[in-house]
Order: structure tokens, then C-alpha cells, then sequence
């Protein structure tokens, strides 16, 4: 089902009936290190651009008197750089969102060409049928840690999937939707997010869920192994416990 | 002047190769982190826009009834220099929009002079740096229309609008200038509004002519012109940034 990994690595045995498990490879532990890097200075110095004017509408223009929300204040710990300082705040978001969009394509195009991506990613029917057990998984905090861990739940992989393919491209493509130069070749994509105003509160949502996303992540990461998570993501190779459930004794 | 794509191109990769290793080597030559970031991201930003921009690409135009009623005045809305005052008081009838700099034939235009030029309306949006956006039309003489009269000489590179006011508020502070490259320069939307919203330009805008270049951001669109300089190079004008904001951290090239 899940087909054979890329590049095809045997595992290694370990003692007491685990062993290790080939997960990431290269360039998918190197693009998701840049990614953080990337995302990290795009937020903070997002924060600190948006504190120059911390009001967000809807439409194609500023109803000044009327904004949607309003931002009360950020804590300048989450700053970049420290202290509102809008010109400093633009050249850092915008030397960071090269080596996000650069990172991104490589990594879309290497996932996409070598297929992986459908492998490791794409939920097959027989996942979407187990979508409510794992609720059930997610909820109980009880996740497997055997045979069942090789490949990624349901849920993370329809997670993965929309952050991916939704929630990070949305943040590029509302992005530029702010760029009046850009605008001059992008009209279409402007008037589908109903306006330059509309644009920048998409921005700033799909940032707010892009930081849900990493509060989470990093929450499960922490969970369900912390060593052996961090191992994988470094060297790309991660313990799989022996399975929990036998079928019959072991001789 | 005419560069072909693959030269642009190659701008281009040069440019990020520069940007990798001022972001990321060491500050050899002692700049500021803040100064490597801005030369960086901006030439990155500003190749790339002129690779994919076609060089006469329209800003979005609106229609009249999505016109801001709030349209926001920034930056100065009443300059002090008595020079200003003055012709304000006389209600601009003494006013000479000054072109000259590199040209054949430098310029020196009444209010009247210059409405009797073709002239250009368009309602588009005002991108400020802070993040807000408003809608006004505008309508003004092609900016074109006055280099070509004057005749730019072959080395000219940028367009230098000098202004009136000081954002200090006071009369002998710094003066706000601001200028752009020969393809926005030449760009239709570019113009010298001496009409926003229908009616003559106001003093909290930038009466009596202020420019429009609609593919930058607000702080290009330079309020209270007195004086238009063709330049080839603007490293000798005030802090030699190019303008009153690039000379305070901003970029000069505002298409993002």
C-alpha cells in the first residue's frame, strides 16, 4: 500500500525487536530546516510590518473608520528585528520570502517528480475510511508506535497536504497580491481575493493558521518522541518499536 | 537602455548570488546588517519585477463609484517653506514646474501651460508602506509628454522630483524628493495629477502637482513638486539614496 520508500533503504535491526526506519531523505530534512528558518523570520517581521498599521478590512480598499479587527499591540519579543521598525521589517520579510518560495519549489518539485509526495502524503481511500478512529487516536493522545508509525495517520496527511498545497502557497499568492508592481500582471488573482485589503487579511490568516499549524506540530512532535522525531528529521532515520498487538506468541 | 531578456536574466542571477552572500557571508566591507537585508532584497525584488513586467503593464484602474470618501492625506499636508506659502497665497498663478537636468531643452511650465497638454485620468489604488490601501482619480499631463519635449539626453538614468515641503513641518528642514527609472518614468500611468477626484488637487495632496507612478508604492508618489531634475546618477542628492524615505532605511525601488 504504501509502496516501496524513495531512496529505497532496508531497515536497520536494533536490539529488543525494534529497528531503524529510513523516512526522510536528504533534501526533505534539508528543505523542511530552511522552511523553519524561513518561516520563523516571515512571521516576526510580518508582525513587526503589520504594527505599522495594525487594522485589517475586507475589499478593495481601507474603510479607515471602520476596520475589521485591529491589533492592540505585540510583544516585542516577537519582533523582528527587536523594536517597531517598519523599513528594517520589510527587508528581512522580503530577503526571507525569496528562500521560502525558492525552498518551496524545490521541495514541491522533488516531492511531485520522484512521486514521493503521492506515497507519503496523498490519503488513499482506505485512510479516509479510518478517519474517525483516528479522531478518536488524536483525542486519546494515543498514537501508535510500531509497524502503524511507518506511515503517516490520516489526519497528519490530510494536515500536511492543506499546508502544503493550500495554507502556504495562499500566503505567496496573497503576498504578492499586495505588490502594486506585481498587481500590474496580476489583476486576475486580486479581484478573486476581492481586493488589495482582502489580500493582506488573507495574509495575516493564513499566518494565524500557519502558526496554529507549527504550535501543534511541534506540540505532537514533543509527544510522541521528542529524541526519536528530531533523529528523523536530522538524519532522517526513526525507531519503530516492535508491534504491540501479536497475533500469535513469539517463539 | 533597451536591455534584451536574457541580460535581464542574468541581472537576475547575479542579483541573488549577490544576495546569498551579502545575507549570509560576513560584513567585510562593515555594512550594517540592516543596510546588507535592504541591498539584498531589493535588487532582488526590483530584477525580478522588470523580468516579468512587461514594461508597459497597467496598474488596476477602478471605477468612480469605488473611489475612497476617506482618502487618506500622509506625510506633509501643509508645507511651511515661505517659498511654498507664498505661491499657495497667490493661489499657484506664479508657479513654474522647472524640467531640466539632462536635457536639450529645459523646461519652465505654468499651471495653465501644463493643462493644456494632453492629459490622462485614471482611478487607482494608493498602496501605502504602513499596509492601508485608498482609491482616488487622478488626472495630470504624461510625464513622458515633458521628457520628450525636453529631450533626454542619452545618459539620463533617473527622473528626480524635488519638493516643496519638509516632513519635519518646518521651513528649512530636509525637502522631500523622490525619484524613479526611465521605464517607470515612461510608463503611461505615470503623471503629473493636477486634478484628483475631479476637482483641482488640494493642498493636504499635494497641490499644486504631485506624481502618480502606479506600480510603487505611496511614498513614490512624490506631493508639492517644484522642480524636475534628469539625472544619471542621484548619489550626490541629500543622503544619495534616491529619496527622502529610501534615505531613512526604506527602499528605492517601492513595487512590493
Amino acid at each position: 500500500m504504501a509502496g516501496p520508500d524513495f531512496p529505497p533503504l532496508a531497515d536497520r535491526p536494533l536490539p529488543g525487536g525494534r529497528s531503524l526506519t529510513y523516512r526522510h531523505p536528504p533534501l526533505v530534512r534539508i528543505s523542511h530546516w530552511l522552511n523553519v528558518i524561513a518561516v520563523v523570520v516571515l512571521v516576526m517581521s510580518g508582525l513587526n510590518i503589520l504594527l505599522a498599521h495594525p487594522h485589517l478590512y475586507w475589499g478593495i480598499r481601507s474603510t479607515f473608520a471602520d476596520p475589521w479587527i485591529s491589533i492592540p499591540t505585540i510583544p516585542n519579543w516577537l519582533l523582528i528585528p527587536q523594536g517597531r521598525n517598519l523599513a528594517e521589517a520589510r527587508h528581512w520579510h522580503f530577503l526571507f520570502a525569496w528562500l521560502f518560495v525558492l525552498n518551496g519549489l524545490a521541495y514541491l518539485a522533488y516531492g511531485f517528480v520522484t512521486g514521493r509526495f503521492g506515497r507519503r502524503l496523498w490519503p488513499t481511500l482506505t485512510d479516509l475510511r479510518g478517519f474517525w478512529p483516528s479522531v478518536v487516536e488524536h483525542a486519546r493522545f494515543d498514537f501508535p508506535k510500531d509497524d502503524h508509525a511507518r506511515t503517516y495517520n490520516v489526519i497528519q496527511k490530510l494536515t500536511y497536504v492543506t499546508m502544503i498545497l493550500v495554507i502556504l502557497p495562499m500566503m505567496l499568492i496573497t503576498g504578492l497580491s499586495m505588490s502594486p508592481g506585481f498587481n500590474a500582471i496580476g489583476g486576475v488573482l486580486l479581484d478573486i481575493m476581492g481586493g488589495r485589503q482582502s489580500a493582506r487579511t488573507l495574509h495575516f490568516i493564513a499566518a494565524a493558521m500557519i502558526v496554529g499549524f507549527i504550535v501543534i506540530h511541534v506540540g505532537l512532535v514533543v509527544w510522541t518522541g521528542l529524541f526519536n522525531n528530531m533523529r528523523a528529521m536530522i538524519t532522517g532515520w526513526f525507531v519503530i518499536e516492535p508491534n504491540r498487538h501479536h497475533d500469535g506468541g513469539q517463539p | 537602455m533597451t536591455q534584451t531578456p536574457l541580460s535581464r536574466r542574468s541581472w537576475l542571477g547575479r542579483a541573488m548570488a549577490t544576495a546569498g552572500v551579502m545575507a549570509l557571508a560576513g560584513c567585510e566591507r562593515g555594512i550594517a546588517l540592516g543596510e546588507r537585508l535592504k541591498i539584498s532584497a531589493e535588487a532582488l525584488t526590483y530584477r525580478a519585477q522588470r523580468l516579468i513586467l512587461p514594461r508597459d503593464a497597467l496598474a488596476p484602474e477602478y471605477r468612480r463609484d469605488q473611489i475612497s470618501p476617506d482618502f487618506k492625506p500622509n506625510g506633509s499636508i501643509s508645507p511651511a517653506a515661505a517659498d511654498y506659502v507664498a505661491l499657495r497665497n497667490g493661489d499657484f498663478a506664479d508657479y513654474r514646474l522647472v524640467v531640466d537636468g539632462l536635457v536639450d531643452r529645459p523646461l519652465s511650465l505654468s499651471l495653465d501651460e501644463l493643462r493644456t497638454r494632453p492629459s490622462r485620468t485614471q482611478i487607482t489604488k494608493h498602496d501605502c508602506v504602513e499596509g492601508w490601501t485608498a482609491i482616488g482619480e487622478w488626472t495630470g499631463v504624461r510625464l513622458e509628454t515633458l521628457l520628450d519635449e525636453a529631450g533626454l539626453r542619452p545618459e539620463a538614468r533617473y527622473i528626480v522630483f524635488h519638493c516643496f515641503d519638509a516632513l519635519t513641518q518646518t521651513e528649512d528642514g530636509p525637502r522631500y524628493y523622490e525619484s524613479i527609472d526611465l521605464v517607470d518614468a515612461r510608463h503611461p500611468q505615470t503623471v503629473l495629477a493636477y486634478d484628483m477626484n475631479g476637482q483641482t488637487l488640494g493642498v493636504p495632496h499635494g497641490a499644486p502637482l504631485r506624481l502618480r507612478v502606479e506600480r510603487q508604492l505611496g511614498y513614490k508618489q512624490a506631493k508639492y513638486i517644484r522642480r524636475i531634475e534628469v539625472v544619471d546618477s542621484f548619489a550626490d542628492i541629500q543622503g544619495g539614496n534616491g529619496g527622502y524615505w529610501p534615505d531613512r532605511g526604506y527602499e528605492w525601488y517601492a513595487g512590493i
